[in-house]
């Protein structure tokens, strides 16, 4: 209502902050623009990409790492070093690496990705409860069932919050990526074009609605997968 | 011949200045088909000694041995149910699969698991709970599906550390009295861990009592109850209080 009413009554130049019912209308508008299509199809296949490497990866490496102590002790360091690079920081490497294509956007995401669902894992892997692991010696269930029957069902509320966080991260990271590095297509990219080009910002904050939208909706979606198969267990962190 | 022979077993947590011996030197036999109870008061090693029995902690001197073997690791035929049943069944599991899991490893095929499932939890009187989840469920039924889980594993020895002392009082009662029941159908040996001096002689045909700790063996009473035992004519006996008596005077001692 704020945002409409100092749109409308001139407050500031209409052109850099149109009106929500502008914005609305263009939003609507967007699906009916091919080059915003491919851009969107673009976006979410990457996304997928990068989000599934990332999982594979971060959940394989945690159980190696959460499980066996000497390589815990020696790749906490490690990670911890290398956890907070921002990935737009890694643009220029990347790009000399890889050039321009989606490859750079996938990598970068994957790469911001891997830490939220990684540090889930390991963690949930020191919370698995010491009584269950001990009622499954009682039983003399075997090492592989236990990890199978066990362990993994004990740490997967966890990953799934990592998984949650990860894939935010990773659609982040992609429109960035697409945002800053040009070439390619993508939202970012899109939404580049059309402000720094056009000067078009009522198309720019409709794309930007729609990647808000989009990224609310996989979050909600996770949520409610949590609720339907894994009411019984604890969070995670990094909430 | 004893099926469970411990030979002055003890335990020490640690070295050096933080060691802790928790277990002195302790031995007793239970025989087949025995209910033991091993009563003493709290934090005197109980579970030490349970853990030790059960395979699950080697003892730093003396041994345990079941059926004339020493014990280094969990025997095949031994079933231990635990205090905290909340944390030793399986949350995303129904009520049948928690019952069910140990059975997987064990050579049986679906039908025969699902049949021993069936009977173990109608023996706990949870026939109609197998479809739900263990937090659905109150804590004494839950004591029940970890009671149904190490009868459907057709243990010869079922230990038992403090199995009723996280419920009520009225559920414990009831709990008890199924361990009797059971027993006797089962054709098990049973040892129970406790910290109550009623419910030891109430459950025992046999009372091992423990001193304070570094636990040690104070003294064995045999328990000579007639007739089947009902919770409030049993308790209210002459030979129950006589014995309740005897026993409170040895751990107190």
């Amino acid at each position: 209502m704020l945002w409409e009413l100092i749109a409308r009554l001139s407050v500031v130049d209409a052109r850099f902050v149109p009106p929500p019912s502008l914005v609305l209308s263009r939003f609507v508008g967007l699906f009916g623009d091919a080059a915003f299509v491919a851009a969107v199809v673009s976006t979410v296949l990457s996304w997928m990409i990068a989000l599934a490497i990332a999982v594979a990866f971060a959940v394989l490496l945690g159980l190696a790492v959460g499980m066996v102590p000497v390589l815990r002790t020696v790749s906490i360091p490690i990670v911890e070093l290398v956890r907070p690079l921002p990935s737009v920081a890694l643009i220029p490497l990347v790009i000399c690496l890889l050039g321009t294509d989606a490859q750079t956007k996938i990598t970068l995401a994957a790469f911001a990705a891997t830490w939220p669902t990684l540090m889930n894992t390991i963690y949930a892997l020191g919370e698995v409860d010491p009584r269950l692991l001990e009622t499954a010696r009682c039983f003399r269930i075997s090492r592989w069932r236990t990890i199978s029957g066990v362990v993994l069902p004990s740490i997967s509320p966890f990953v799934l919050t990592g998984v949650r966080l990860s894939a935010s991260v990773a659609l982040i990271a992609i429109v960035g990526t697409e945002f800053l590095a040009g070439g390619g297509i993508g939202l970012g990219q899109y939404a580049y074009m059309w402000g720094t080009n056009a000067g078009r910002m009522d198309i720019v904050l409709a794309a930007t609605v729609f990647a808000g939208l989009f990224g609310g909706l996989v979050n909600a979606g996770f949520l409610a997968v949590r609720r339907r198969w894994l009411r019984w267990g604890p969070e995670g962190i990094g909430q | 011949m004893s099926i469970v022979e411990v030979t002055d077993l003890g335990h020490t947590y640690g070295t050096g200045r933080a060691a802790h011996t928790a277990l002195g030197g302790l031995s007793f036999t239970v025989d087949p088909g025995e209910l033991v109870c091993i009563v003493g008061p709290s934090g005197c090693g109980k579970s030490t000694l349970l853990r030790c029995v059960a395979g699950l902690l080697r003892p730093s001197v003396g041994s345990v041995s079941y059926r004339g073997e020493t014990v280094t690791a969990v025997p095949a035929d031994l079933a231990v149910v635990f205090q905290d049943y909340g944390r030793s069944l399986l949350p995303w599991r129904t009520v049948a699969g928690n019952v069910e899991f140990p059975l997987r490893d064990r050579g049986l095929s679906a039908a025969e698991r699902a049949a021993r499932v069936a009977e173990a939890l109608s023996w706990v009187g949870l026939a109609d709970a197998a479809g739900r989840r263990p937090w659905q469920l109150s804590g004494g039924m839950q004591q029940r599906v970890c009671i149904a889980r190490a009868l459907a594993y057709r243990p010869a020895v079922m230990l038992m550390d403090e199995p009723f002392a996280s419920v009520d009082a009225q559920t414990r009662a009831d709990l008890e009295d199924l361990v009797l029941k059971l027993r006797a159908e089962a054709d098990m040996t049973v040892l129970v861990v406790t910290h109550d001096i009623d419910e030891s002689v109430y459950l025992a045909d046999r009372v091992v009592v423990l001193s304070r700790s570094p636990a040690t063996v104070v003294e064995t009473l045999k328990v000579d109850l007639a007739g089947p035992r009902d919770q409030i004519g049993t308790r209210g006996s002459e030979a129950f209080v006589r014995l309740r008596t005897e026993v409170a005077r040895l751990i107190r001692r």
